[in-house]
């Protein structure tokens, strides 16, 4: 178990980088999976078979298979995802503004993964909302945008939240990975480095890395809960 | 009726068995057909008659799984001497997979006998398991596109503009880190060699580097696309992993290897296999007796 204690900073590491693209992550795919959601439940047709086409494709697919799209689909078409050096966050997130490219074409694959997940939960907490509140916010001559903003989604938000976070905490499990599609450094890179290069035993190293991952799912799904627990009071 | 069937089916068997017995004579195989000391690995092995041996399956010219559904290459070759040596028919080897990470693992557990997976010799590994051999020094380069003029070694890293790529948890993985500048915007790690050729391909890196060896199979399969990038720059001693405690079955390998060495069946073994790549195998290396 020394290899805890003699690698921490190498552990520490991974967890950042980790925690890094799980961050960008969550924030790509909760907007991005809130247009679909948009789009899915729009009373456009076309806009709606444009959002279930995204979810049927990326619902379905295996995120290994996005990720080999993404990491070697993207370079084949001569692109190096450059669009996601933002200024700013680049200074934050370094890894967005290097060269290399494997950091920002995980972090696609995750994003459009994710946001398929993301729109249905969102999906599901509108539909829960009964159908007279809409109703009655159109009959009231709101708009889609303002029957959404001010009826719909507020109390769907309550419906909609656990689920999320589930989709978030499975999110942050399967960001695992992209530490094999060129990630260099990230928590489960970190382990497949230390047992092999650096020969320590498995099961240790093993150990560290779950702890890694629990320190961001448990208090994210412990947040979950008070949410859960303050939001049922107003029902 | 029936039992005469199974009379004929059983007299067959018999037959096909000492046919093959005698076939085994000849070859020096078979159940007690050495002697080894009791109670040694080799007496076990030989007394089983199969052996479980460790090797790559994705390693040009060393292990590489083909159509054949057998792997094939330098290092299967080194194993199937030792295998002859135990007495024990080509045929009654069981290949097991063994990709870096895992080599040390699969002997410490006993999941295989051996493993021969260019595995480099090294004092960190010699803390679980123990090494015969060598029986071949490899040495780290560089590949890059062919068109590409600024990278002459190692060093060229050294100012941080430029990309490499190499396999998670190899040692030349972590050879090229001392040579670069920052490794979160200059190192890409992959599980396989494949990807790292197809990133360099792509121009999402600038080199390939691990041993010239592999990097020579990817040169002779796509000469128009690569070149190497200066000489050699590390020495890699690849050696057979064997359980730590276990140096009678490290001496017999040692002495097998030696034997080999002198009688020309480890030449043949490269020429067959890595040696067809263009690479050269240079003298035999000294066995290491730890």
């Amino acid at each position: 178990m020394n290899v805890l204690i003699d690698k921490f900073d190498v552990f520490a590491g991974g967890f950042w980088l980790t925690l890094q693209i799980c961050v960008l992550a969550a924030i790509g795919a909760l907007i991005l999976g809130a247009v679909v959601a948009v789009l899915r439940i729009s009373p456009v047709p076309p806009l709606r078979a444009v959002g279930t086409t995204y979810v049927n494709i990326f619902r379905n697919m295996p995120l290994t298979v996005v990720l080999f799209f993404a990491a070697f689909g993207l370079p084949a078409l001569g692109s190096n995802a450059d669009f996601l050096r933002i200024p700013g966050l680049d200074a934050i997130f370094s890894r967005l503004g290097t060269d290399l490219p494997y950091f920002r074409f995980g972090l696609i694959a995750l994003v459009l993964y994710t946001a398929a997940f993301v729109c249905e939960a969102l999906r599901s907490g509108v539909n829960a909302v009964p159908a007279g509140q809409a109703e009655a916010a159109r009959s009231l001559g709101l708009t889609f945008g303002q029957n959404l903003r001010y009826v719909v989604l507020p109390q769907s938000w309550k419906a909609s939240v656990v689920p999320l976070g589930s989709v978030i905490i499975a999110m942050i499990k399967n960001s695992a990975l992209v530490g094999f599609f060129g990630v260099v450094g990230d928590l489960s890179q970190t382990a497949d480095q230390l047992t092999s290069a650096g020969g320590y035993a498995f099961i240790p190293v093993a150990i560290g890395i779950s702890v890694g991952y629990l320190i961001m799912t448990v208090p994210l799904g412990a947040l979950l809960d008070r949410i859960e627990k303050r939001q049922a009071v107003a029902r | 009726m029936r039992y005469k069937r199974v009379a004929a089916v059983a007299a067959a068997a018999t037959l096909a068995l000492g046919l093959a017995a005698c076939g085994g004579d000849d070859e020096g195989t078979g159940a007690g057909s050495k002697d080894f000391a009791a109670g040694s690995t080799m007496e076990r092995l030989n007394k089983a008659q199969k052996i479980k041996i460790g090797t790559k399956f994705d390693q040009p010219g060393f292990g590489q799984k083909g159509l054949s559904g057998k792997p094939e290459g330098f290092d299967v070759e080194v194993a199937k001497l030792i295998v002859k040596e135990l007495g024990i028919p080509e045929d009654k080897i069981e290949y097991v997979e063994t990709p870096s990470k895992v080599r040390e693992d699969v002997i410490v557990n006993g999941t295989v006998d051996l493993v021969a997976a260019t595995y480099t010799i090294n004092d960190k590994r010699k803390e679980r398991i123990a090494f015969a051999g060598p029986y071949y020094e490899a040495g780290q380069n560089i590949m890059v596109r062919k068109d590409e003029a600024a990278i002459t070694g190692p060093d060229s890293f050294k100012d941080g503009t430029k990309k490499v790529c190499s396999v998670t948890g190899s040692t030349p993985a972590e050879e090229i880190k001392k040579y670069v500048k920052d490794v979160a915007t200059q190192l890409v790690l992959f599980d396989t060699y494949d990807k790292c050729r197809d990133a360099l391909k792509g121009k999402q890196v600038d080199a390939v580097t691990t041993d010239n060896v592999i990097l020579l199979g990817y040169i002779a399969k796509d000469e128009a696309s690569f070149k190497m990038a200066g000489d050699n720059f590390t020495k890699e001693p690849y050696g057979i992993g064997v359980k730590k405690e276990d140096t009678d079955f490290r001496n017999f390998i040692n002495d097998t290897l030696d034997k080999a060495f002198q009688d020309g069946s480890w030449k043949k073994a490269w020429d067959d296999t890595a040696g067809k790549f263009g690479a050269t195998l240079g003298d035999a290396p000294t066995i290491n007796r730890y």
